[in-house]
């Protein structure tokens, strides 16, 4: 690397936190540093180079500096790149929207279930529409869990199906109907060419026809989904990465209690 | 004499083999009663029937729908096809053409001796069989000529949706390094009861296998491996719902490896146990004679179950597997069993306990080419772990000689592999598998060890399981939810519609032909 073991950048820049400020942190108070990398669709070379510190430049990187080049086939070079950024971002006034539930254990849920809501809450949930991926569906219905935390299928509370992959919307709402369900989980982990807003949109679409929208709680997840998207699309709730069948249980629990007894 | 380095006792191997056989017994009695309809499109296909109508239906479905329809396809497509060429004298292309068109009814033909009728269609059959074969030497002959890359081969994804940008992407993994290009399909194509048709440049998560497809990315590979010095082998799956037919067209177009598991579907894609255990078999006879490697799935049992707790589920999946491949004449070497590398990093010792099982299924099917799956599971978005748990899993892969690697991505469960993310995971793996070449000859594994009681364990309740399995048939296995957790009935799932029974005049000369090497 050329710039040797020790930086000899001169820090005269404010190095005090400043959250209306907030730029990326490398070693020092906003150095502004940030690694990067990225292929460009041109043979390797000192051009090469250039090019991708002249992108780095107008991606907003001062001192871009690539530290690694390498040729991946004939016409597209690999890059590793560094650079400080010149762009900050307020942090005190970020407002992110969130499921608003306090998260319990399994424990816990059922327990308040039993004394709140006084019989098993009925979910089904599935991997609906063309999708084939079970991973989400089944980390947080299956009896196994993921990552150390429980299923709803081990929760004494509820009563949980997993339909799996690949169900037809259709499909999903008539056994929903069948089983009386009071919460439906919609997996969706495909998201190529934004297949699952079509499918999510569809689903909300046709339980509002069939008048059984208001009656259900309807929750997606996945590792693209976020809450303000889940809203956006009709959902009551939307969960991305990171949360377990915890997060969703309690969720659920709580939801239905406000439901039945109005209180916030 | 068998060696164990794991101080495998092998009387409890062939204890589980011979299980595993009467069970695989079981399942293939019943498989012999039946056809199903994509069975008999393959035979369509294998008669070198192609192309579509003006809907774009296959011309194989139409054929098979006007026999399903009049309720004779239980005699089978041969005997109406067959009777057809000798009461029109047209050609079997010719008549699904005129079937499609309306102008031809096979079902209402005057029905000729069935002895002339097999006269009939066997100069066709020995046509195709003669062209696959051609496809073998081929194979062959770039074997022998430019050679390959050293086990295990290096397997990488291709995802694009089109088929001409795989290409591209498919043509600088081989240059990287890459020995097997799997073409991933379009999410919901096992589902479809048919094969599209022609060169496609849209997919969800894949491309669409077609036989064009097939086509234009085998030419694009047979180039580069001439330029890279190495055959590069192409993949592509042969599961679901028309299973035969993609094993058909696999064959025709010299595709090296298929993925092939009956079992996966069943438990993944809630295919009917019965439907696809039929068109299982039909698929393995067609790759053993076109030498396809096969791959299992067993490996996904570990992405819904837990890798300590389910291993046996594994090995008794891939010792059944075995049994069944064995019976459609599949050779050892062809076979791709499936297990992967799915223990929770969190786990102490993990890495001796996955050691453990690669090395037992290594030892345990000592001519297979075996499959090892990366880790996917435990993958979170955190590429920098992600790249050291590929590291782990290139280890073993070296150290238990496994026969394919399908190299893990740093990226995934983030997106299908950007063209660098393959590059680094190549790298990764070549490093590796240069660095400690000969590890697996140098290292011991200790008496009383943590390896040498994990693989003891794993293969007691191996056993076990096979002994339930044989007392209680495969079926009812499937639907206590022995393997991957997952229940599925005999009569559940996708496709027991497209099941017959086989009539009094069916006849099927590819099965003997292909197992007997014609």
């Amino acid at each position: 690397m050329s710039g040797g073991l020790y930086s000899m950048d001169q820090k005269d820049f404010d190095q005090t936190l400043d959250l209306t400020k907030v730029k990326p942190y490398g070693d020092t108070m906003n150095d502004g540093k940030t690694q990067i990398s990225f292929t460009l669709p041109v043979p390797a070379g000192d051009e090469a180079i250039e090019a991708a510190k002249q992108l780095m430049k107008k991606m907003g990187f001062e001192n871009p500096l690539v530290v690694f080049s390498k040729e991946l086939t004939e016409g597209f070079t690999f890059f590793n790149c560094y650079g400080s950024t010149v762009h900050t971002v307020d942090y005190s006034t970020i407002y992110v929207p969130k499921v608003e539930s306090t998260v319990w254990s399994m424990d816990e849920t059922d327990d308040f279930i039993r004394e709140h809501i006084g019989r098993k809450i009925v979910v089904v949930g599935a991997s609906t529409g063309t999708d084939a991926h079970t991973v989400g569906i089944d980390a947080i219905m299956n009896m196994k869990g993921y990552a150390g935390h429980y299923g709803i299928e081990r929760y004494e509370m509820f009563d949980a199906l997993n339909m799996g992959s690949q169900v037809p919307n259709e499909e999903f709402i008539a056994k929903a109907v069948e089983m009386h369900a009071d919460a439906l989980l919609v997996s969706q982990t495909v998201t190529q060419k934004d297949v699952h807003i079509k499918n999510m949109t569809e689903l909300i679409e046709m339980l509002e026809a069939e008048g059984l929208r208001d009656k259900l709680i309807v929750i997606c997840g996945g590792p693209r989904i976020t809450h303000e998207l889940a809203k956006e699309l009709g959902f009551d709730a939307g969960f991305g990465t990171n949360t377990y069948a915890d997060d969703v249980a309690s969720y659920i629990a709580q939801e239905m209690d406000r439901r039945m007894h109005g209180n916030k | 004499m068998r060696k164990s380095k794991l101080g495998l006792n092998f009387d409890q191997v062939d204890d589980a083999k011979r299980l595993a056989k009467n069970i695989a017994e079981q399942i293939q009695q019943f498989v012999d009663g039946y056809t199903t309809v994509t069975v008999e499109r393959t035979l369509c296909r294998l008669m070198g029937i192609d192309g579509i109508d003006e809907n774009e239906v296959p011309l194989p479905n139409r054929v098979v729908d006007s026999l399903l329809d009049k309720g004779v396809l239980n005699q089978g497509v041969l005997y109406y096809l067959g009777n057809a060429i000798l009461e029109t004298g047209k050609s079997p292309q010719e008549i699904a053409e005129a079937v499609a068109g309306g102008q031809l009814d096979i079902t209402t033909l005057p029905m000729h001796p069935l002895t002339d009728i097999q006269k009939a269609v066997q100069p066709v059959i020995e046509a195709c069989l003669t062209r696959i074969k051609g496809n073998v030497a081929k194979r062959n002959e770039y074997l022998s000529t430019i050679g390959e890359g050293p086990k295990p081969y290096l397997y990488i994804i291709v995802a694009t949706g089109n088929i001409y940008e795989d290409v591209v992407q498919a043509q600088a993994g081989a240059r990287q390094g890459a020995d097997v290009i799997a073409v991933i399909r379009t999410t919901g194509q096992s589902l479809l009861d048919y094969v599209p048709y022609g060169a496609t440049t849209e997919g969800f998560g894949g491309t669409f296998a077609t036989q064009e497809n097939f086509r234009i990315m085998r030419k694009a590979l047979d180039e580069v491996g001439e330029e890279v010095g190495r055959y590069i082998r192409l993949c592509n799956y042969c599961s679901g719902l028309c299973m035969p037919e993609i094993a058909a067209m696999g064959a025709l177009e010299r595709l090296d490896v298929m993925l092939n598991d009956a079992l996966y579907g069943i438990l993944f894609r809630d295919i009917n146990p019965q439907r696809t255990l039929i068109d299982q078999y039909f698929s393995r006879i067609i790759n053993g004679y076109a030498g396809v490697i096969i791959n299992t799935g067993e490996d996904n049992y570990l992405t819904t179950a837990d890798a300590v707790e389910a291993a046996h589920t594994v090995l008794a999946s891939d010792l059944i597997n075995e049994q069944l491949a064995l019976m459609a004449a599949l050779p050892e070497e062809q076979m791709g069993l499936g297990h992967a590398f799915e223990m929770d990093p969190m786990l102490e010792n993990g890495f001796l306990l996955e050691l453990a099982q690669a090395q037992m299924t290594r030892e345990i099917f000592p001519k297979a080419t075996l499959k090892y799956m990366p880790p996917t599971k435990f993958m979170t978005g955190n590429i920098f772990r992600g790249h050291i748990q590929d590291a782990l899993f290139n280890m073993i892969g070296i150290w238990t000689h496994q026969g394919i690697q399908l190299l893990g991505m740093p990226t995934e469960a983030i997106h299908t592999p950007f063209m660098s993310d393959r590059y680094l995971s190549i790298e990764n793996a070549r490093y590796i598998f240069n660095d400690m070449r000969s590890i697996g000859e140098e290292m011991e594994f200790r008496e009383g060890g943590i390896c040498r009681e994990r693989a003891k364990t794993v293969l007691n309740n191996t056993i076990d399981l096979l002994k339930q399995i044989e007392k209680e048939g495969m079926f009812t296995a499937l639907e206590k939810g022995i393997f991957g957790d997952v229940k599925r009935p005999m009569n559940g799932g996708k496709g027991l519609g497209g099941v017959v029974t086989k009539g009094e005049y069916y006849f099927n000369p590819f099965i003997k032909m292909m197992k007997e090497r014609w």
